[in-house]
């Protein structure tokens, strides 16, 4: 007989090994489709490691990255940390990048150092009213919003083809579609001469470090936490249940937001319908990865964009398909569930006395 | 309005929406039934993608199409099973491990058909599914065209649903079923197995699911595209809590949605000049939102959904 | 042994982590017999009985169980269904029913095989009804269990072990949510089966029913049975000091002038989503030092006069005031605002967050206050301080005021909240069930709480289904029973429980 037993008590150190396990699992269990592929599992990792630090180039095509998935992670980070399952981020982030190109692609010709914010803080609302009408729509008419977030997202991309091809679409494009840029004064600079990383890294870093200090430190942080580990105790208690989560749907779907400002403002300069390959799912992955944690997020936002990049790379050389890497990050997350099981709970093999009769 | 009159009272109208409907029809069977046993299947999604290719991929190396039908059932319930060891014995997060899985059994199908084709410009199509065509009966007027041109599919999930109902509603299968979605206990304390229930429950459920995925690949088109699930998964989930989870209510929302989406294409062949076609293409999504809204409150969610249930802690 | 016997437990042990719930148990059973099993909460009368069943799997420790013939066989430990077969049934102190199917369905889960494809409905309604008419226990079949009165239930579990054929029926606190009437008839029900060859084991805390309906009394302790006797030669004080270990620690009350109305509610009418929390144009006024008691069988109406005092519902009609100050806009935080401390009824639910720390449970109905919290940032400092005294000054044992919450043990959780209400010294302290599951000493000690701050000067109202809680505590009783609150004007038991049961008294 098996029996599982809850700990008393999980260990610091194997909350923080859970992840880094699970990465690590999630990493070795790939080598299963890379020989069912016929490729070497040895040399297609150490390809994938040379295609994210072998060189400095490679490293910013990694942190350029993790920029977005830093957004969208901590996106679903604060959400979660609040049971408030935001699955939306894919449409928040285009909701941004739409807002971003909107109003920083000619519509305002204005001085950069007012552009820049005001696209910025444009984008970010943009993404919040993403998150904020399905939150509505759970707490006045009780709809779930897993769902209502998930098929938001096919709605807004939609509705992204919608502008592409009408009032958002670049009049110079010969029928493409996709925006006019965003004009130089409203570009997020970069951050090193010919190298794509750019500044939206920094307003990541920063909004990780803000988020964690207010979580942890700030009477805000205190109701989300309360809300989200137990919303009956935290409404008797009085602190408003809808309230925090009217907030932190706005804070989470404008991080979302940011993402999409980020990549066309900071990385392609114009907008079109292939702008993020799943940033906003993946955005979950990392949120789980990094258990929750802002800080954890920069972390693991790192780790799944060298998975990308270094399986792009390893891809082009050894030509093995680079799905490779969603499978490498589907799997860690189903390592990191398992693992936040073990960490709770132990399993035990019973043995008892033999009926004696 | 004489156009729209004119659309509803054709049978091509309602021959496609029955067509559009098969595939959700057999994914919300599937979601009805996991989640009466207490357990929410959000790998749904992926695990229409994983029926899809593996259904296509059995007909396309030769297994038949009834062998592809049985070989993407079985893909299905393989997934199915993974997410209910995660959610039944060991408790973990209905919501992530779902999400997990529609990830990991995506990019699985994914893999599996770019390392299976590697150079292909076109993709490489099967025959599908026919339609029946049934002497006499597909001659009669209207119901013919409409009912008896299906293929054997279609045929099936109607069957699908009288089938589920039956086991919901007369059989002692159904009521343990029943019971553990809104009590686990009242199951243990009469000596079945929460678990078993709860997994095999979720087994099936994933493979009816996987059949919509299959009617894709193998009826509807007769190839494999990246992204052609396209949400329908997700609507499923969301016809189900409009259904409130009853077999009956749910053949008639994916009609609905069958009709729906029908509609929306010719009406968007007779009225494009005027409207974005995009606008067509978003209603389906709209509309299952509104259903959500209209139902969430008063339909009756089995009790325990969500709730992990543990031996011997009770 | 005789082969009168039916059950053996033989050295039965269990431990959780390192709680030890049983340590060798050693318990007969004889065939028509009643036994009591007696012991305070936490005492691992419950855990026993699991074990029996096969919902836990024993330590150490062996079962034996007679067959029809009088033949005791070892049982196979852990599997529910093994006690099933071998005629055991158990009805839990939580009803293990499915509300969504009906009685009949309930009744006879498990007892089909599940792939059959027909189903042989009227045979079993046939042996339902029969069973029904031997042991006097009625319910309606044919509706779904959720609609059915909590007495009803109880009977749809007895019928559920009756119809699998069981020989010994384990019964787990079965009056918890009776009338005292109601639990006369189904004693009455008991004795009337017994005679048939039933074995009953019936789980209490309660005293009075203890010495009044069994034949047989075992006593557990910590988990050890401490006890055994014939009820004949039992008296009450013998048997409550088996179970605590010592003379039961008395409340002292001292008599005490009510002063000015702390809370008035007048004609207050909630209109609720079930039976439990509606109210129908109550009037209650709680003066300073004053213990208002309302008793009531469980689901009357309790829920929603408690939501409404700790602001979680806001009336339909009539009026709430504190002191003499009408709460307009009610809400959790306007409450605790105008001084009225909430003791929740399930305090694991609604009283702590359990995931977050001691401390900050501590705190979490006051982070308003610049003690607290400077600009919105919270003083961590304090927070802990404030922490560290309050677990010295109530008691608050566990993993230290960093550790999550959860982690405390039951007793610990109410000293928490005890000590987050009575710190701010409010004018009204809404107690809804404080000492449910807590043990003795837990709960003497929050008795005792209750009484300091009436002679402080605070009113309490004291909601409680325990008659011989409110009767040791309240000032003035009054009664509950559907949505309607009455004055009982008497302090005598017996009439306060036909004014529960509804009856002219």
């Amino acid at each position: 007989m098996i029996r599982i037993e809850p700990r008393e008590q999980t260990s610091r150190a194997f909350a923080l090994g859970v992840p880094v396990l699970a990465a690590g699992v999630a990493l070795a269990l790939a080598a299963i489709p890379l020989m069912a592929a016929g490729a070497n599992p040895i040399r297609a990792y150490s390809e994938m490691l040379r295609g994210v630090f072998g060189s400095v180039f490679a490293v910013s095509e990694m942190l350029t990255r993790a920029t977005p998935l830093i957004f969208t992670g901590l996106a679903a980070a604060l959400a979660f940390r609040a049971r408030l399952w935001n699955i939306g981020a894919e449409g928040q982030l285009y909701l941004g990048a739409m807002a971003a190109v909107a109003i920083g692609s000619g519509a305002l010709d204005i001085p950069g150092l007012f552009l820049v914010p005001l696209v910025i803080v444009v984008g970010a609302a943009a993404g919040a009213a993403g998150m904020v009408a399905p939150t509505y729509l759970k707490v006045r008419f009780g709809a779930d919003e897993v769902v209502t977030t998930l098929l938001l997202n096919f709605i807004i991309l939609i509705f992204l083809q919608m502008m592409l091809e009408g009032p958002l679409q670049d009049p110079m494009s010969l029928g493409w579609p996709q925006s006019a840029p965003i004009l130089d004064q409203g570009v997020l600079p970069p951050l090193m001469d010919r190298m794509r990383v750019h500044s939206g890294l920094i307003l990541a870093l920063v909004l990780a470090a803000c988020a964690q200090f207010m979580l942890i430190r700030s009477v805000w942080g205190f109701k989300l936490r309360a809300v989200g580990e137990n919303a009956a105790a935290a409404r008797h208690a009085g602190i408003n249940v809808k309230r925090s989560l009217f907030g932190v749907a706005a804070i989470s779907g404008g991080l979302a937001g940011l993402a999409g400002v980020s990549e066309v403002a900071g990385l392609k300069g114009y907008l079109t319908a292939d702008l993020s390959p799943g940033f906003g799912y993946t955005g979950i992955v990392v949120a789980m990865l990094a258990g929750l944690s802002p800080v954890g997020v920069v972390i693991a936002a790192v780790f799944i964009a060298s998975v990308f990049v270094g399986a792009d790379s390893m891809s082009r050389a050894m030509g093995v398909s680079s799905f490779l890497a969603d499978l490498v990050v589907s799997m860690a997350l189903l390592c990191v569930l398992v693992g936040g099981f073990l960490a709770k709970y132990r399993i035990l093999r019973t043995k008892r006395a033999e009926a004696a009769s | 309005m004489m156009d729209l009159l004119n659309i509803l009272l054709s049978e091509s109208f309602w021959a496609a929406s029955l067509r559009i409907a098969t595939p959700l029809i057999f994914g919300v069977l599937g979601a009805l039934i996991c989640e009466r046993a207490g357990v929410l299947n959000l790998g749904i999604e992926g695990i229409f993608v994983v029926g899809a290719m593996c259904g296509w991929m059995a007909v396309w190396l030769g297994a038949g199409l009834w062998g592809g039908v049985i070989v993407a059932a079985l893909s299905g319930g393989v997934f199915g099973l993974l997410h209910a060891i995660l959610t039944v014995p060991l408790g973990l997060s209905q919501h992530v491990s779902g999400l997990g899985i529609t990830l990991f059994a995506t990019s699985v199908s994914y893999f599996t058909y770019r390392t299976a084709l590697p150079n292909v410009s076109s993709p490489p199509r099967i025959e599908p599914f026919q339609p029946l065509d049934v002497p006499l009966l597909s001659d009669l007027p209207f119901l013919g065209p409409v009912l008896f041109q299906q293929t054997a599919l279609t045929w099936l999930a109607l069957l699908l649903v009288a089938l589920v109902w039956y086991v919901m509603n007369r059989s002692a299968l159904g009521v343990a079923l029943k019971a553990v979605g809104d009590n686990p206990d009242s199951v243990d304390a009469q000596g079945l197995s929460v678990y078993a229930l709860r997994i095999w429950a979720i087994v099936a459920g994933s493979a009816l699911m996987a059949l919509g995925g299959a009617f894709l690949t193998m009826s509807a088109f007769d190839a494999f595209f990246f992204g052609m699930v396209n949400g329908r998964g997700w609507v499923c989930i969301a016809l189900v809590i409009f259904a409130s989870w009853r077999p009956g209510k749910a053949l008639l929302g994916a009609l609905l949605f069958g009709a729906f989406d029908a509609l929306q294409v010719r009406l968007q062949t007779e009225m494009g000049a005027l409207v974005p076609g995009q606008v067509f293409l978003m209603a389906p999504y709209i509309l299952s939102i509104i259903a959500l809204v209209i139902a969430a409150r008063s339909a009756d969610y089995p009790r325990a959904l969500l709730t992990p249930w543990f031996k011997g802690q009770r | 042994m005789t082969n009168n016997t039916v059950l053996k437990l033989n050295g039965l042990a269990k431990r959780f982590g390192t709680v030890v719930a049983n340590e060798d148990v050693n318990l007969t059973l004889a065939k028509g017999e009643v036994l009591a099993l007696l012991g305070e909460n936490g005492a691992g009368k419950t855990t026993l009985m699991n074990m029996l069943f096969g919902h836990y799997l024993p330590d150490a420790g062996t079962v034996e169980v007679a067959d029809a013939d009088g033949t005791l066989h070892p049982l196979a430990l852990g599997h529910p269904q093994a006690a099933l077969a071998a005629g055991v049934g158990m009805v839990h102190q939580h009803f293990a029913l499915a509300e969504n199917i009906n009685a009949l369905d309930n009744i006879t889960l498990g007892s089909e095989p599940l792939l059959a494809v027909r189903r042989d409905r009227r045979a079993a309604q046939r042996k339902v009804q029969e069973i029904m008419a031997r042991s006097g226990l009625t319910a309606p079949l044919d509706v779904a269990v959720g609609r059915l009165s909590v007495g009803e239930r109880q009977r749809v579990e007895i019928l559920k072990a009756l119809y699998r054929d069981a020989r010994i029926l384990v019964l787990d606190e079965p009056t918890a949510v009776l009338t005292p009437q109601e639990a006369d008839t189904l004693f009455a029900n008991i004795k009337a089966m017994t005679a048939d060859g039933l074995s009953v084991i019936f789980i209490s805390h309660k005293l009075r029913e203890v010495l009044a309906f069994s034949d047989r009394i075992a006593v557990l302790r910590h988990g050890r049975k401490v006890g055994e006797m014939p009820t004949s030669e039992a008296d009450e004080a013998t048997i409550a000091r088996m179970m605590v270990g010592a003379d039961t620690p008395k409340v002292a009350r001292q008599v005490a002038t009510p002063g000015a109305p702390v809370l008035t509610l007048r004609d207050v009418s909630l209109a609720g989503r079930s039976k439990r929390d509606t109210l129908r144009s109550i009037n209650l006024t709680v003066h300073a030092h004053e213990i208002l008691g309302v008793a009531g069988i469980s689901g009357n109406g309790q829920s929603g006069l408690a939501n409404l005092v700790s602001g979680l519902a806001v009336p339909t009609s009539g009026t709430l005031c504190v002191d003499t100050t009408e709460i307009t806009r009610p809400s959790p935080a306007a409450m605790v605002a105008a001084g009225i401390g909430r003791i929740p009824e399930d305090r694991h639910h609604e009283g702590i967050v359990g995931g977050m720390s001691v401390a900050e449970n501590m705190v979490i109905e006051r982070l308003d206050d610049p003690a607290i919290q400077s600009h919105g940032l919270l003083r961590r400092d304090a927070i802990q301080d404030n922490a560290t005294a309050l677990a010295q000054a109530y008691d608050v044992r566990g993993p230290g005021v960093k550790a999550s919450a959860r982690l405390l043990s039951g007793g610990n959780i109410q000293k928490l909240i005890l000590a987050r209400v009575f710190e701010q010294s409010p004018r009204l302290i809404l107690a809804n069930q404080p000492t449910r599951g807590l043990d003795m000493g837990a709960a003497a000690e929050v008795g005792r709480r209750l009484l300091e701050a009436r002679s402080r000067g605070a009113g309490v109202l004291l909601i409680s289904e325990d008659l011989d809680e409110i009767l040791g505590l309240a000032d003035r009783v009054m009664v509950i029973r559907d949505g309607a609150l009455l004055e009982a004007g008497t302090q005598d038991r017996g009439k306060i429980g036909l004014m529960m049961a509804g009856e002219p008294a």
